[in-house]
């Protein structure tokens, strides 16, 4: 009897499903990124040095992910704010607003780039005004940071909105007649709550402000060591046959955003324990 | 501290969810508003707390006009029918929340927090529970630590949403008891909402009946029960016989058949004729003011209940003592020990 309970699962289909997913995790995911280690081995240590700590790559390197945790930053604050008018009110146009919201994931990001580029020059609606007050975005690396903040934003929200719907108004009301004041009630109360989606949103953001190509590359302007993005700078080692250099820094780029993504993951994973689900 | 609200009106729409309530609770008091749904009793009860605004009205405590005060003013302990406990924080923390927003003026220290957060999950019976988390409860025990977390901000009043509604018979009946003996410790006036014509009837000192925005009746258990003001108390609280009938030339008729029942008094026209089912007596046909056909009978412990066809058109279900034995195709004679006749419905 014992043994044939053992063996019959409540959820069957364990062993199909799992192959299938190490399958294609390695068909999709694992090969490739293995190819690109196994292609940087053609450079020895002391190449792969000088490489990634030539002044150029430093410098792209902190542009982007400097660049990129901070519209993830920029995205975490105006995307929950944004999330906490859609969710808590009601108001005419809602549901355009929040299909808007998703505009960043469907647009070609070059058509992005583009649309941003003639709005941000110095000619532009916006570039015009800024640039009377001394800020100029088109080509410098505030555009960069602008180019990050349109395509990371969808990303805060979609992630928070589901976790805010769950949050009921009573616990805001109960916080309220508990003597609570509004900021004390959104601190103590709503935060925490939030706390895990807002942690994974801040990482899918910044994971694709770093990876962001297509729209960058337009607004950039592109000046070696100002505002040349590291994925650029990969693409232009490929386009002058340096394969090495240019894996090299994918390399880079791969194991900073792993460790990244991994320390916010582990962040998350404390804030979720501290709400046990039973 | 006592409470006062005088011609509430509050509409959501067109809808009138209070439509003109005027109600007095006493210092001290544990008041039931009862009702079905719709009828308004939680919308009665958040004006009070102030999470709800009414459209015109007053509401006074103790004389003093609450509505000029917010939520957080008005140190009104509320419990919600669905306990909203702080998640992502411990049964202690949760309880020891209202203490520790307080102004930094009159805030207390944290070892005086810690004991009155001993004291009250002592109180509500569930100390050894400090550590866990909501999710990690029962749903009694989550209503006991939403109770003792609105106790904590030692609170003029205490509001309950339907504190019962969502547990299982068995918890809800222990509850019950426990709350009563509590509100006799605390002794602080306290209101709480139910649909539940039972729970209003066992726990309060008064129960106020609300229907459609409106207050019914206002009276002690015993008054609600025995002696309803309308036809909607009647036919609400109790297990009642429904029959429509007839007032014309100092006679009672159903249908066309005239009864045996005194109509003085009685305004002529069409009326409701109301009797507890426990109210009929069976007798030989012939005898008492109807006379019917048995049905079906079916047992339920010391009663038979008893589906019988009144001559005159209508059915009625009735309970009746086992001492005489009914069965299917008997005709008895039916007389209301106490009955009442609303007219006009």
């Amino acid at each position: 009897m014992s043994v044939i309970a053992a063996r019959r699962r409540t959820l069957p289909g364990f062993g199909l499903t799992m192959g299938l997913t190490l399958t294609w995790l390695s068909v999709i995911i694992l090969i490739p990124l293995a190819g690109l280690f196994l292609k940087s081995l053609e450079l020895s240590p002391e190449q792969f040095w000088n490489i990634l700590s030539s002044r150029r790559t430093l410098n792209a390197l902190r542009v982007s992910f400097g660049l990129a945790f901070a519209a993830a930053c920029v995205n975490l604050v105006m995307g929950s704010i944004i999330v906490w008018a859609l969710v808590r009110y009601r108001f005419p146009g809602r549901r355009l607003f929040d299909a808007i919201v998703d505009v960043p994931f469907a647009l070609p990001t070059a058509v992005a780039g583009v649309a941003l580029t003639a709005l941000f020059a110095e000619k532009g609606w916006l570039g015009a005004p800024l640039a009377a007050l001394g800020i100029k975005v088109a080509f410098t690396p505030v555009g960069i940071f602008v180019a990050m903040i349109f395509i990371g934003i969808p990303f805060v929200v979609r992630t928070v909105q589901p976790v805010l719907q769950d949050i009921d108004v009573e616990i805001e009301e109960a916080a309220g007649s508990l003597g609570a004041s509004r900021w004390q009630t959104i601190i103590r109360v709503i935060l925490p709550s939030l706390a895990p989606a807002l942690l994974t949103g801040l990482a899918l953001a910044f994971a694709r402000a770093v990876g962001e190509y297509g729209s960058v590359i337009f607004i950039a302007g592109n000046l070696p060591n100002v505002s040349e993005i590291a994925p650029l700078l990969i693409v232009i080692r490929l386009s002058e046959f340096r394969y090495a250099d240019a894996t090299a820094i994918a390399v880079i780029m791969l194991v900073v955003s792993f460790v990244i993504i991994f320390a916010v993951n582990r962040l998350q994973r404390w804030a979720q324990n501290r709400i046990p689900v039973q | 501290m006592t409470i006062e609200v005088k011609n509430l009106v509050k509409k959501f729409g067109s809808f009138a969810a209070l439509d003109g309530v005027d109600l007095k609770v006493n210092d001290g008091e544990l008041l039931a508003l009862l009702g079905p749904s719709g009828s308004g009793k939680t919308t009665l009860l958040r004006i009070i707390a102030g999470l709800d605004w009414p459209d015109s009205g007053e509401v006074a405590f103790n004389g003093e006009d609450a509505l000029a005060q917010g939520a957080r003013e008005r140190h009104v302990g509320f419990v919600f029918q669905h306990y909203a406990l702080f998640r992502h924080m411990s049964v202690f923390e949760n309880v020891a929340f209202g203490l520790r927003v307080q102004p930094r003026a009159v805030r207390k220290d944290e070892a005086t927090i810690r004991a009155r957060v001993k004291e009250l999950l002592d109180l509500v019976q569930l100390d050894w529970l400090a550590d866990r988390y909501p999710s990690q409860l029962s749903g009694g025990q989550r209503q006991r630590i939403a109770l003792a977390r609105a106790l904590a901000i030692e609170p003029r009043i205490l509001l309950l949403d339907e504190p019962f509604g969502a547990l299982d018979a068995k918890v809800r009946k222990e509850l019950r008891r426990w709350l009563r003996s509590l509100h006799h410790e605390i002794n602080v006036t306290s209101i709480f909402v139910t649909h539940d014509q039972e729970e209003a009837l066992e726990v309060a000192n008064r129960v106020v009946v609300m229907d459609k925005g409106k207050i019914e009746q206002i009276g002690s258990p015993d008054d609600v029960y025995e002696t309803p003001a309308t036809a909607f108390v009647h036919g609400f609280i109790g297990e009642s016989i429904e029959l429509p009938v007839q007032v014309e030339g100092g006679v009672i008729k159903l249908g066309d058949r005239p009864l045996r029942l005194a109509a003085d008094g009685l305004v002529p026209g069409a009326s409701k004729l109301f009797v507890r089912r426990h109210d009929m007596l069976v007798g030989p046909p012939g005898s008492g003011a109807f006379e019917g056909a048995v049905q079906h009978v079916r047992n339920f412990g010391p009663v038979q209940r008893a589906e019988i066809a009144l001559s005159g058109g209508e059915t009625i279900e009735i309970d009746a003592p086992r001492d005489r034995e009914l069965h299917a195709g008997d005709t008895i004679g039916l007389e209301p020990r106490r009955y009442r006749i609303f007219a006009g419905v």
